[in-house]
């Protein structure tokens, strides 16, 4: 029995981190009252960039940097069409999303069978050899620890420190915020870079350390998975985290039921965590009064200040 | 030698916005410890004055003094720093966060870090403003509300206090409390800016009054020394006319009932409908009270039929029931609406004003013909509507986003009044309207019960149903008092019934209807 449980448990970690990093930024964005659907456009070209850069200067830091970086400039795109050209958010979003897949798959074009050689992982002589435990929380590389911390960072950023309360306020209400005298462009286009260098590492994620190759269109519908955490977690940080291992740990499950032999279609069981994310939507918006007060009302609408 | 230095002294202040002039080198001052009245007609520029004191936005040329010291405000933080506070007449506040959080926003990090909610409840208690730091903004009432903002304000000790239009949602009781707050700032010597539409406040109030007419200063007054009348001349710069009624009215058959109506809210943070009965008669006004949020949206939106009346509720128009019917289908039976919001409920902000008059005259004007739109009739309408009612506009192709907001309501009203409903339902008819234009829309309201129509005035502006309803309701957490004739009660036991006192717990002098 546990010779599979703790393999499992290492793959629904590697399958997670992806949709942590992803879903945290577009919490930290939407709350702000910006919604970015582009999540998997930034990905993508994350995980491009940190491909790219990792195999040709064999540097994993430089990789990570990159993948952030480059997540941070399809998200300066967005915050530049939207915040101040006023574009609608939600066409730039989708527009994003096309445009980071054809980005992507062109400068992956000659990356294509190459291989990088993944992340070191941390290893604590004695805490790592712990039986279990050990590999589980002492044996991770730094992307796994980093996505964990960005979500306590997001969610302490976000209720504990004064810039947090002005990132709630001007998702809740930009008027409001820019009459006390709030640069709600400002404010919101720093978050939209923050969002995209995290949607940019969790693709880094995807192409340093979980399968670490370049593949077209490699993040499969992360982004979109992502975006619906966002709403399953009802805009909390914490609930995010949960929210993208029980994906993550679906994913990870069907796949080894296939292993196992199970006699249920391969397709629906792939089609599992898409089928989750539609249930759960659907529980959510039955019971409103407990979703409203965490979902930013200005979610979506662009600001302009008025006379 | 005694110096009487000024707070605030503003020297040829002007500011142009494409095509007109909102500020014409407008010259002011306010003296420490006075309360300084600002009055004038929707568009006369007062809002852009005070915005331009508080640092929302710059002026094109002119000086401004503080303290005789002259000196420049480029945003909002900064004129707190000098000491200037403001209390928006749209409250900026943040349903979804806390009394705390939304305190805390908008003042300095230094005043927000460390005890704030001790300072918080120490401030409120001083000046009479209870407040609850922990509870959060949506569960509070409009006057709750306005506390925030004026406790924010107090707690960076401002010398200075703009309130735009204050009292415009508050409950008479809450008025006379915001007063005695108000008063007592003076008596310590903050000066304080006070906007307002209502001449009697004003008088009430305040030391001195500024008029504003189209950007420019008209004059100054001492409100003791005018009466409520003479200063609504010298705002309009014409002679003001207030509303007639007809004494002795006599009313026809019930017009319009509504039965048991039920409805939960799909508002966030709306208020439910319970048991709502009301009876109006052919020729007669009927007022609706209440505080903001007490069900008002709720209960016009059942009216007008964009949201299902409850299971067994019934709505009659005259005998025949139009529960089942839509909006347009009670239009087509002699049903007009004014919705509260002017722009993307009462009309299309991006389409011109014939399109907008199309979009609710198409049957009872026969604007449509065998499904085709006839612009030609649409348009001569739409002209009759402007001349009518004396909108201010360049034509019927203007859009209706580019008309102010008084002369917006006036083109809502004359397209709904012009169609000659048997039944005209509004809510807030003059909310930010300015004296002239209220007092004709009043008027208009009169005017229809003359042909045998009905009218339901859904209003917080007490003094403006006192003045037109033949009966007034109390609406208090979705539920309708009984509708008590107007002569028979009192301006306080209607703001009793507002707070949601129970008639049982004061004796009114008449009986009731029902």
């Amino acid at each position: 029995m546990l010779e599979w449980v703790l393999p499992a448990i290492l793959t629904i970690i590697t399958a997670s981190t992806p949709l942590v990093f992803a879903a945290v930024g577009e919490v930290l964005v939407e709350k702000s009252g910006v919604l970015n659907l582009g999540i998997e456009g930034m990905m993508v070209v994350g995980a491009i960039a940190a491909f790219a850069v990792g195999v040709t200067f064999e540097s994993a830091t430089l990789a990570i940097i990159s993948g952030a970086v480059a997540g941070a400039f399809l998200a300066f795109i967005f915050g530049l069409l939207t915040l101040n050209l006023l574009a609608n958010q939600v066409a730039t979003g989708l527009a994003l999303t096309i445009f980071g897949l054809g980005l992507s798959s062109l400068i992956g074009h000659s990356y294509v069978g190459k291989t990088f050689p993944g992340l070191p992982k941390l290893e604590i002589t004695l805490l790592t050899d712990i039986p279990f435990l050990g590999p589980i929380i002492f044996g991770q590389d730094i992307l796994v620890y980093l996505s964990i911390l960005s979500v306590f960072g997001v969610s302490w950023f976000l209720y504990r420190t004064r810039w947090g309360l002005i990132v709630r306020a001007i998702g809740e209400n930009h008027d409001a915020a820019y009459s006390i005298g709030y640069s709600v462009k400002f404010v919101r286009m720093i978050v939209i870079l923050i969002g995209g260098a995290l949607a940019g590492l969790g693709g880094s994620y995807l192409s340093l350390a979980y399968t670490p190759f370049w593949v077209e269109n490699m993040t499969a519908g992360r982004g979109w998975i992502a975006l619906a955490l966002v709403v399953f977690a009802s805009w909390k940080p914490g609930r995010a985290l949960l929210g993208a291992y029980l994906f993550g740990g679906i994913t990870i499950i069907q796949m080894h039921a296939q292993g196992f032999d199970v006699q249920i279609p391969a397709q629906v069981m792939s089609s599992l965590p898409y089928l989750a994310t539609i249930f759960v939507l659907v529980l959510i918006s039955r019971d409103s009064s407990r979703t409203l007060l965490n979902a930013p009302a200005c979610l979506g609408k662009n600001f302009q200040p008025s006379s | 030698m005694q110096v009487t230095r000024t707070r605030l002294k503003l020297e040829n202040i002007t500011k142009h916005y494409p095509g007109i002039i909102a500020n014409d080198s407008v010259n002011m001052s306010v003296l420490p410890g006075e309360i300084h009245a600002l009055l004038g007609e929707n568009g006369a520029g007062k809002s852009t004055l005070v915005k331009f004191i508080y640092g929302v936005h710059g002026a094109d040329s002119g000086r401004m003094f503080w303290e005789d010291k002259e000196i420049q405000i480029s945003n909002p933080s900064e004129a707190r720093k000098t000491g200037i506070g403001m209390v928006f007449q749209h409250f900026s506040l943040f349903d979804a966060l806390t009394v705390e959080e939304n305190i805390a926003i908008g003042i300095s990090q230094e005043l927000a870090t460390g005890g704030l909610s001790d300072k918080i409840i120490q401030v409120s208690n001083q000046y009479g403003l209870p407040l609850d730091p922990s509870r959060y903004v949506y569960t509070l009432s409009v006057g709750e509300r306005q506390r925030i903002e004026v406790v924010r304000c107090l707690l960076q000790n401002p010398r200075l206090l703009i309130m735009d239009e204050p009292t415009s949602v508050l409950t008479p009781q809450e008025v006379e409390e915001l007063f005695k707050t108000l008063r007592r700032l003076s008596d310590e010597g903050i000066s304080i800016l006070y906007i307002s539409h209502k001449l009697q406040e004003i008088k009430d109030l305040c030391h001195k009054a500024t008029i504003m007419r189209n950007g420019k200063v008209v004059s100054e007054c001492n409100p003791d020394d005018e009466t409520t009348r003479s200063m609504a001349e010298m705002m309009m710069g014409k002679d003001f006319i207030s509303p007639e009624r007809r004494e002795n009215k006599s009313f026809g058959s019930t017009k319009l009932s509504l039965r048991n109506i039920n409805r939960v809210s799909h508002h966030q943070h709306g208020v439910d409908l319970a048991n709502i009965d009301l009876d109006i008669k052919t020729g007669e006004v009927v007022g609706i009270a209440g505080i903001a949020g007490n069900g008002q949206t709720e209960l016009l939106e059942v009216l007008s039929g964009e949201v299902p009346v409850g299971d067994e509720g019934i709505i009659l128009l005259g005998d025949r029931e139009v529960t089942n019917l839509n909006t347009n289908d009670r239009r087509k039976v002699g049903m007009a609406f004014v919705p509260e919001e002017r722009l993307g409920h009462g009309a299309v902000p991006n389409m011109s004003l014939w399109e907008n008059t199309v979009l609710s005259a198409a049957y009872s004007m026969d604007l449509v013909i065998r499904g085709f739109v006839s612009k030609v009739s649409s348009i001569a309408f739409c002209k009759h509507v402007i001349k009518k009612f004396n909108v201010h506009t360049p034509g019927p192709n203007t859009f209706a986003s580019a008309l102010s907001g008084g002369n917006l309501q006036k083109f809502i009203f004359g397209r709904e009044i012009l169609q000659n409903p048997k039944v005209l339902i509004v809510l807030q008819p003059t909310w930010g309207v300015d004296a002239g234009s209220a007092a004709r829309i009043r008027q208009s309201l009169i005017d229809l019960t003359e042909n045998e129509a009905a009218v339901l005035v859904i209003s917080q502006d007490l003094e403006e149903l006192l003045e037109i309803s033949d009966r007034i309701a109390v609406i208090h957490e979705g539920k309708l008092s009984p509708a008590y004739p107007v002569n028979e009660i009192t301006i306080e036991e209607i703001g009793l019934l507002m707070g949601g006192v129970k008639k049982s717990e004061f004796s009114i002098r008449g009986t009731d209807e029902n």
